[in-house]
């Protein structure tokens, strides 16, 4: 089973401060460690908001509506992910735990989210044929 | 939250490295293994009480290491496991509690993989043991997997732990030209390992992915502590690939589904991606050439094609072209007609087949009438077709194949409608 361990985001890191290089080499040691018992799938770090872009639905079939950054509300904002694949719940919660504190100043906080397979989603063929369609986008995106 | 699953979580994470670093200062790997478990039993008589340490592993280790040392204190020095060690400077006299350098882990799991994956074990033994010992697997985990009992299992390992004592077994990582063949011995355990996982059918479909899964981890671990050799990434490349495929593998009745009729959309991109970057790593190492690796560029193209009429065929022909021959086998030719008459049609791929008939491996072989049958019906020569998919649905034991093959049958007696 897979998990996000998401970094939430901090003053700090909306405002752009990096992290100390004592917090990076230990984040660094961390991941290694994952890597190394075979466990990592991903891990980022994102921008601050300021440079994000919101898309939000305020009615019902309407038009989308886009909102620039900064936004409000950093506790609600996520600052970095980190994918684990694991055995257990317990796994992926002793793993976390032993993320090193992704911020320093008392502020740092770790939330650890399952990931749903994508047969969870839907069973609906439908459903199912639309998300091959999104996907098939995203791959020639790529190329 | 329950102490004993955290522990258990504790306990597939930290036992490998336990175990490998206790198997280099005891150089017996059931010995180890006791000793592990014994700090364990620690973990969970003291843990409930006293809460959890902040630093699990490196209690644990510590715990581990007094006990191997108090126990070749006990055997009174003299033997011959002592000697060697006496030999040694004193690693373990240190204090508590010490997290050995990542350097230092990732050699003695390496030695550890290499020991396991011993060929003097049977393939067998090998990965019973490989999954006991770094995957941190309960021998019932592994019966479950293995849909046979625990007390096989058991056997198993214990039997396995025996042979390598009584053989003696080094605990080193093989140098020069012996690499190469203990390496590929290694791949095979992994691989072995993660089929026995893939082939599963629906029956124990909920059950078998633990292979698959961890295959796939101890893959991984491997191309962490030995990421210079190009064939530990090309294997993990071709895993991440088929790993992908999981969830189309079988419909909502559990029948499988081959890989051209497969939804796409079920795919899991993010391991495809994971295998387009290993196969780079493989690339950047100038080892293209190796069976994994040339697997893997095949799976590539599959998961590269996003609609299955999509697929490069040309490049699938070539890349078997290249598998026949850095390990030609009756098996990747048949694979190799398939791709030619995809690519360049069934003519071409009839000739190849037609020469197989004679191959003595493939005469009970079910595929090989199947294919055949296949490109005689697209060539038009129905009556010949309808009797290979006969002869191909008297080979095969699954039933389901078996319906599939007879059904073809049918339509080629009919007229091909």
């Amino acid at each position: 089973m897979r998990f996000m361990m998401i970094v939430k985001a901090t003053e700090d890191s909306e405002a752009g401060v990096l992290p100390s290089k004592e917090q990076l080499d230990a984040m660094m040691r961390y991941n290694m460690e994952l890597a190394r018992a075979g466990v990592l799938l991903a891990a980022d770090g994102l921008h601050p908001s300021s440079g994000a872009i919101r898309i939000s639905y305020p009615e019902p079939g309407g038009k989308p509506k886009v909102t620039d950054g900064p936004f409000t509300e950093a506790k609600e904002l996520i600052a970095g992910y980190t994918l684990i694949e694991v055995k257990s719940r317990e796994e992926a919660i002793e793993w976390a735990m032993r993320m090193p504190d992704p911020h320093g100043y008392g502020s740092g906080q770790i939330e650890l989210r399952q990931v749903f397979e994508p047969t969870e989603l839907t069973e609906d063929p439908e459903s199912q044929a639309q998300q091959y369609e999104m996907r098939e986008h995203i791959e020639r995106q790529k190329r | 939250m329950d102490t004993h699953r955290t522990i258990d979580a504790i306990w597939r994470i930290e036992s490998s490295r336990i175990i490998a670093h206790l198997t280099r200062m005891v150089r017996d790997i059931g010995l180890a293994e006791d000793l592990a478990q014994d700090a364990l039993v620690a973990a969970l008589e003291r843990w409930p009480e006293t809460g959890m340490p902040e630093n699990p592993g490196g209690w644990l280790m510590t715990v581990a290491k007094r006990k191997a040392l108090d126990m070749l204190r006990r055997n009174k020095l003299r033997d011959r496991k002592y000697e060697l060690i006496g030999r040694e400077q004193e690693p373990w006299a240190d204090s508590e509690p010490d997290v050995p350098e990542a350097g230092e882990v990732g050699d003695d799991l390496l030695r550890l993989i290499f020991m396991t994956c011993h060929p003097v074990l049977s393939p067998e033994a090998r990965v019973a043991l490989t999954l006991r010992l770094l995957g941190g697997l309960t021998t019932a985990e592994i019966a479950h997997a293995y849909l046979t009992s625990e007390a096989t299992v058991a056997q198993r390992i214990v039997r396995a732990k025996r042979t390598l004592s009584a053989t003696r077994v080094a605990f080193e990582i093989p140098q020069g030209p012996e690499l190469k063949p203990r390496l590929s011995s290694v791949l095979e355990v992994i691989y072995l390992m993660f089929n026995e996982g893939y082939a599963a059918t629906s029956g124990s479909q909920w059950i078998r992915p633990l292979l698959c899964q961890e295959a796939l981890r101890i893959g991984r671990i491997l191309a962490e502590i030995a990421p210079a050799e190009p064939e530990v990434h090309g294997l993990v490349a071709l895993m991440e690939f088929q790993a992908s495929r999981f969830k189309a593998r079988v419909d909502h009745r559990g029948e499988p589904v081959l890989l051209m009729d497969q939804n796409r959309g079920l795919w899991d991109y993010l391991l495809i991606r994971r295998g387009f970057a290993a196969l780079e790593r493989v690339e950047q190492l100038g080892g293209m050439t190796g069976p994994y690796a040339i697997q893997a560029a095949i799976s590539a193209c599959h998961a590269g094609a996003s609609k299955a009429e999509d697929t490069d065929w040309i490049r699938i022909s070539a890349l078997y072209e290249a598998l026949a021959q850095v390990s030609p086998s009756p098996i990747v030719e048949l694979n190799r007609a398939v791709a030619l008459s995809m690519a360049f049609g069934p003519e071409i791929g009839l000739e190849i087949v037609d020469i197989l008939q004679a191959e003595p491996s493939l005469k009970e072989y079910h595929l090989l009438p199947s294919v055949r049958g296949d490109l005689l019906f697209k060539l038009g020569r129905l009556d010949e077709a309808c009797q290979e998919f006969k002869r191909a649905a008297s080979l095969t034991d699954n039933q389901r194949e078996k319906q599939l093959l007879l059904s073809r049958a049918a339509e080629c007696a009919s007229g091909g409608v």
